[in-house]
């Protein structure tokens, strides 16, 4: 019954709701080709003298393709160091019994509750004391380990059935073969999930970033735009030219890999 | 708390073993291979507990002493207990950022379920171009906050912004937006409403997808109509997915940050100082880390206890399956 061809209306209604989430970006990327935006007060729909003169100016004034590379590699590195570090942690939670184990696990999830509001102002001193101050080691530390990724992968792990380890241990493989040769393979999926979590999160993290960098090369993308409408404020091309290319290498990404993000997202929700 | 639960059922492992060499001349040999069971055992906690340990755990009670500290995070430490707390608490800017963040709560929080919802709905039917659209819908949550507060203070420019264009088509004379005290809160709201509303609808789609057909044939069969069939089947079913989402629109709503700080840095007026604004303003601007410290504490114990309230709460009206 609920399954009968929905209403021409009700197509109508999602297409209309679907381009008012994708018209700011639109609009941004009109902006960004319009120069003197933001100096008229009646919008040109299709900008009559489109120029790429913002982006210029916008590579021109601040090192951009730098930055951008800068998000990028801290992306990539979190995502990795996440993979790995949570990948060996949950094997330890679902696959090697020792006593207390619960109780460790308990503190792993424990740290999930913390915000980061609250470390906010020892990291910094730590990392002052360490001279790590606005280098990128500084922002990458905090984020190599995540409690998350260790309970998203146990979950995982805990679902394989055992018998294919005990066999490989009655053949003699030790943990490491295990973990590496039969569990991980196994895996893939939830390792597809936290990679997707991981990047977007470092890709988009502000608050410490902001906090920890200094020198202007140095700074990631959120960091850097949101310096940017304090340079410009009236500049709206400008501002707008550096957002497009912000969103550009993760709409390329997104493109690719939503399903796997649109999953690991509904996954989340359904345990 | 299925973590919790199913963590003892695993295979006896190693530890089995030692236990059964029990003879005298085997002593030494099961010494041996429990001490490399505790060894493989570290080489694969280290690496996620040290960070854990120094970038966390520390750091937490860190700040717990740095609160209990007047500190500006350069000079010495001057020992004053729990004055902190006791300023922060009577202190009106610190009552506004927590009032600001309710405002935005309260705000927000319909917005994105009742948008989410609807949107759920209509694609959990055979509509036209379902996963594209799906796709649009989610594009957003995809972007950072910064690119989203920015975009957004464009649309909702007061004077050249095409929001008010179009109001100024239709004869409504736009308000000030993001500078204006009374439309900085709405302003930021809105925009963050916009870059959730996928999030919520990827979450009860879901959600949606998960209940039987069947249900929906036998309340036809009894004559239920449409809304009935929303508010007695779908609703209550849905109770799982809609407890997560107001646990964790809870939970990320009062640490709001990155979209304030780039769409009105607080103002105009400190008409949207939030609570993490203020966290840092202190630290970063007056050189308050201590009661920065205590103000953050504050804020995690607030989310602690309403978490907590929301989980004992939810026998009254979350169903599971």
């Amino acid at each position: 019954m609920r399954k009968q061809r929905p209403s021409i209306t009700l197509n109508i209604l999602v297409l209309l709701g679907a381009l008012m989430m994708v018209f700011p970006f639109l609009w941004a990327f009109v902006t960004s080709i319009s120069p003197g935006a933001g100096l008229s007060a009646t919008p040109q729909l299709i900008p009559e003298d489109a120029s790429l003169s913002a982006y210029a100016q916008l590579f021109d004034r601040l090192p951009f393709a730098q930055i951008v590379l800068n998000s990028l590699l801290l992306a990539v590195l979190t995502t990795i160091f996440q993979l790995v570090t949570s990948s060996l942690a949950a094997y330890v939670f679902s696959r090697m019994p020792f006593k207390g184990r619960n109780a460790v696990f308990a503190v792993y999830l424990a740290t999930m509750m913390v915000p980061l509001q609250v470390l906010v102002v020892p990291l910094f001193v730590e990392m002052k004391s360490l001279g790590l101050i606005d280098t990128y080691l500084g922002v990458l530390l905090p984020g190599i380990a995540s409690a998350f990724g260790v309970f998203l992968l146990r979950q995982a792990m805990n679902s394989i059935p055992q018998d294919l380890d005990q066999a490989a241990t009655l053949d003699g493989a030790g943990h490491f073969r295990i973990f590496g040769l039969i569990v991980l393979p196994l895996v893939r999926p939830a390792l597809a999930t936290l990679t997707v979590f991981a990047f977007l999160n470092s890709w988009n993290s502000f608050l410490w970033p902001l906090i920890i960098l200094r020198t202007p090369a140095l700074k990631t993308l959120p960091v850097a735009l949101a310096g940017l409408q304090g340079q410009y404020t009236t500049q709206w091309d400008i501002v707008m030219a550096g957002s497009v290319v912000s969103i550009l290498p993760m709409l390329a990404l997104y493109i690719f890999t939503q399903k796997y993000i649109i999953q690991g997202v509904a996954g989340t929700g359904l345990k | 708390m299925t973590a919790l639960q199913n963590s003892r059922a695993e295979s006896p492992g190693p530890t089995a073993t030692t236990k059964r060499n029990q003879g005298p001349g085997l002593r030494r040999k099961a010494t041996g291979t429990r001490l490399k069971y505790a060894l493989t055992i570290a080489a694969f906690l280290i690496p996620s507990a040290v960070p854990l340990l120094f970038f966390t755990i520390i750091p937490m009670f860190a700040a717990f002493w740095i609160s209990l500290n007047q500190w500006n995070l350069v000079g010495p430490m001057k020992w004053v207990g729990l004055d902190n707390y006791s300023k922060l608490v009577s202190d009106p800017d610190t009552q506004g950022a927590f009032l600001h963040t309710i405002y935005y709560i309260v705000g927000y929080l319909p917005l994105v379920y009742v948008g989410g919802l609807a949107i759920a709905l209509a694609l959990n039917s055979r509509i036209k171009g379902r996963s594209l659209m799906r796709g649009l819908y989610f594009l957003p949550v995809v972007t950072s906050w910064i690119v989203v507060a920015l975009v957004w203070r464009w649309l909702l420019n007061p004077s050249t912004g095409i929001v008010n264009w179009l109001l100024g088509l239709i004869g409504v004379a736009g308000p000030g937006w993001w500078t204006d005290p009374a439309w900085s809160m709405p302003s930021i709201i809105l925009a963050s409403a916009w870059k959730d509303l996928g999030f919520v609808m990827v979450i009860l789609l879901a959600g949606l997808q998960a209940i039987p057909e069947d249900l929906y044939e036998a309340a036809t069969v009894d004559g239920a109509g449409r809304w009935r069939r929303l508010f007695s089947i779908t609703l209550p079913m849905l109770s799982p997915s809609t407890f997560f989402v107001v646990v964790l629109s809870l939970i990320n709503g009062f640490q709001v940050f990155d979209q304030v700080y780039a769409m009105t840095g607080g103002g105009p007026n400190n008409s949207s100082q939030v609570v993490v604004q203020q966290i840092y303003d202190l630290t970063f601007r007056y050189g308050k880390a201590g009661e920065a410290s205590a103000l953050s504490w504050l804020l995690f114990l607030f989310i602690l206890v309403i978490t907590l309230i929301q989980v004992r709460g939810q026998k009254k009206w979350v169903h599971y399956a």
